[in-house]
């Protein structure tokens, strides 16, 4: 019997470290210094749930920063083609962002002292999670489910399980994962789906469009589900 | 759920509010003050009108207080606010002793609300002086500042940073407005509420009566910048784009209005400096509004087909969100919180000046199509980010932040049984 699925929720603390770099000495300097992995996760993922409009082709801040501010379009493609979900530690990641900035400042053609139009803002998060109460019974209840998800609980569930679960997946896919073969597909086929140039509810949808297409589900209105589909476990 | 809750719901979806009910429930019961210096007029009230009786709908006892003051004061705390924003002020002995006698008195008022409070928010620099008669406290005292404190004049931000140093965490409205402390710097951008007043849709007579009162042409192109008669804001600015966008032809007219608020003593002057600007132009409208027009405003911004927002120097400036939320492209001035609500060509332009508005202004009267484009991009832009309810959920989780001891990972179930 495999256990219930609880769908988490969270909310997350945008909090500035008060550091910032004007150019692109500075920013090596200062990633260098500040050994924060919450600094990373930020920078790479947090802006899923940040109110910003999305910015299509540099997913990650520092690639984002580099055109925009920097309007250096080389580091910027450099830094764009980083997949966080690939490394197995933010120091990790961190490390390769200081190397990828290293690399462009050897290359001599600018002055890595020239100020950016606009400063890089060094920032973490603070992720306050909360239980839903919701508990899930069966895959395809939670293929139902998918679609009245909150865009916390998909971040919770889809992009912060990655450094929660052992096997740096998400929670779907290792709940899947338990049941029999039909459901092990997609599990791995969820697992198979790149978080990386799509928005929340963009993952919502294409999370939803899995379980219908693997299961037969379709969504259903919440208030409409079986009492066994969503049990408030109260 | 209860009622107003009910009607968020309607505007966000039944998910948020469910996420808000849990985020708030280990805060139940517990009272929270907020305090600042106008009950009437500017963002700071109209957010808190509608944010504290959500937060008592989620079951916080939340309060709203406001400081009093004189004159004296009220020039103090201004100089304070433009010197936080970069003007060279200068505030004698005299005056920052006043400014420290009036917060005294208002300690002695608000002594029995504050001293009972589990959370205390002090809005921007007025009543920022109340923390230093509560040094034995065990409530979390937040100093929320909105104004963009980047650059300050040094003087004024080392006395007041004497105060905000002895807060357990400052919030700001952006990364980019915040002074280094030893505190926790929270960022919570600031939002609208759709379903007041200044935001809900207006039936068509409504409209159409505000810009009978008004003498506007229904059938020329309608420019306008709603804002405090400041400065900063730019309204001369305003006024010389507009003359450099008609002089190429377009049949223009423009609304300038606002109202002053309690805490400005400077609104009537600048008015004036408008006024002769203006120089009797029958197409330029200045329109100086109670501070209790929000309908007008409302209606204002939808008459117009351009909103402008050009600031020199601006907080966050709400009024961008207010006109995205109406489906107005939006002009707006390349400074502050503008900078973030407006992306060019998708939802409006930034600009450096007066010809840079001017420029635009004409581009969008004359690509409808892009114009209406924009407009779209501009409310759903909105809705995903600048609502009131996003607002609210970010206050909670600072307050369970805070609670909890700032760790990285804060979970309800564990630490709030």
């Amino acid at each position: 019997m495999v256990e219930p699925f609880t769908i988490t929720d969270c909310a997350l603390s945008v909090i500035a470290t008060g550091e910032k770099a004007y150019n692109l000495r500075d920013l090596h300097d200062r990633l260098q210094r500040l050994d924060d992995q919450e600094i990373m996760f930020f920078h790479f993922w947090d802006g899923l749930l940040r109110p910003d409009f999305m910015d299509p082709e540099y997913q990650n801040d520092f690639a984002s920063w580099a055109v925009h501010d920097l309007h250096d379009p080389r580091l910027a493609e450099r830094l764009s083609i980083l997949n966080p979900g690939n490394f197995p530690t933010m120091r990790s990641l961190r490390q390769r962002v200081i190397e990828i900035i290293e690399d462009r400042m050897d290359e001599g053609d600018f002055d890595p002292r020239i100020d950016a139009a606009n400063p890089f803002f060094l920032m973490r998060s603070q992720i306050v999670i909360f239980d839903t109460r919701k508990h899930i019974k069966t895959p395809e209840e939670l293929g139902h489910f998918i679609p009245h998800m909150s865009l916390g609980s998909i971040f919770y569930h889809f992009i912060d399980a990655c450094r929660r679960t052992k096997s740096g997946h998400n929670d779907f896919s290792e709940w899947l994962w338990a049941w029999d073969d039909h459901h092990r597909r997609l599990g791995y086929a969820i697992a198979a789906m790149d978080p990386y140039f799509k928005s929340l509810m963009e993952i919502r949808e294409q999370l939803g469009n899995l379980f219908s297409r693997h299961l037969g589900v379709t969504s259903t209105p919440e208030q409409n589900l079986e009492p066994s589909a969503v049990n408030n476990g109260q | 759920m209860t009622k107003m809750l009910e009607q968020y719901a309607s505007v966000v979806g039944d998910d948020i509010i469910d996420s808000l009910r849990l985020l708030a429930e280990p805060l139940s019961g517990m009272r929270v003050v907020h305090v600042n210096s106008t009950r009437e007029g500017g963002g700071v009230a109209e957010i808190l009108h509608r944010l504290i009786p959500l937060k008592k709908e989620l079951g916080i006892n939340a309060s709203w207080e406001v400081v009093t003051g004189d004159a004296d004061f009220y020039q103090c705390t201004k100089k304070m606010h433009n010197a936080l924003q970069g003007d060279d002020e200068e505030i004698s002995d005299e005056l920052y002793a006043h400014y420290e006698k009036m917060n005294a008195q208002n300690h002695e008022r608000l002594a029995p609300i504050l001293s009972q409070a589990d959370v205390v928010v002090i809005h921007d620099p007025q009543p920022a002086a109340l923390i230093q008669f509560y040094p034995e406290r065990k409530s979390k005292w937040i100093w929320r500042c909105h104004i963009d404190a980047s650059a300050p004049h040094r003087p004024v931000w080392r006395y007041l940073e004497k105060h905000v140093i002895k807060y357990d965490a400052a919030v700001y409205s952006l990364p980019a407005f915040a002074q280094p402390m030893e505190n926790p710097l929270y960022i919570i951008p600031p939002s609208i509420d759709p379903l007041s007043e200044k935001n809900v849709s207006l039936p068509d007579d409504e409209i159409d009566r505000v810009r009978n009162t008004y003498d506007i042409d229904p059938e020329r192109p309608v420019i306008c910048q709603i804002s405090r008669f400041d400065r900063f804001k730019d309204p001369v600015g305003v006024i010389e784009a507009y003359r450099m966008a008609k002089a190429f032809g377009p049949p223009l007219q423009l609304i300038l209005a606002g109202g002053g608020a309690a805490d400005d003593p400077e609104g009537e002057e600048v008015f004036r400096e408008v006024e002769a600007a203006a120089d009797d132009d029958p197409d330029i409208h200045l329109l100086m509004l109670p501070p209790d027009a929000h309908r007008t405003i409302n209606a204002l911004q939808r008459i117009a087909d351009i909103v402008l927002q050009k600031s020199l120097k601006e907080g966050f400036g709400l009024t961008v969100t207010e006109a995205l939320w109406k489906g107005k492209p939006v002009i707006g001035g390349n400074v502050g919180g503008i900078r973030i609500q407006i992306v060019n060509h998708m939802n409006g332009f930034l600009v450096n000046s007066p010809e840079g508005a001017a420029l635009r202004i004409r581009y969008l009267l004359t690509h409808t199509n892009r114009m209406a484009a924009m407009g779209n991009n501009a409310k759903d832009f909105v809705i995903e980010n600048y609502l009131l309810t996003r607002h609210l959920r970010e206050y909670l989780t600072l307050m369970l932040s805070i609670i909890s001891g700032s760790h990285d990972r804060i979970e309800l179930s564990r630490q709030f049984q």
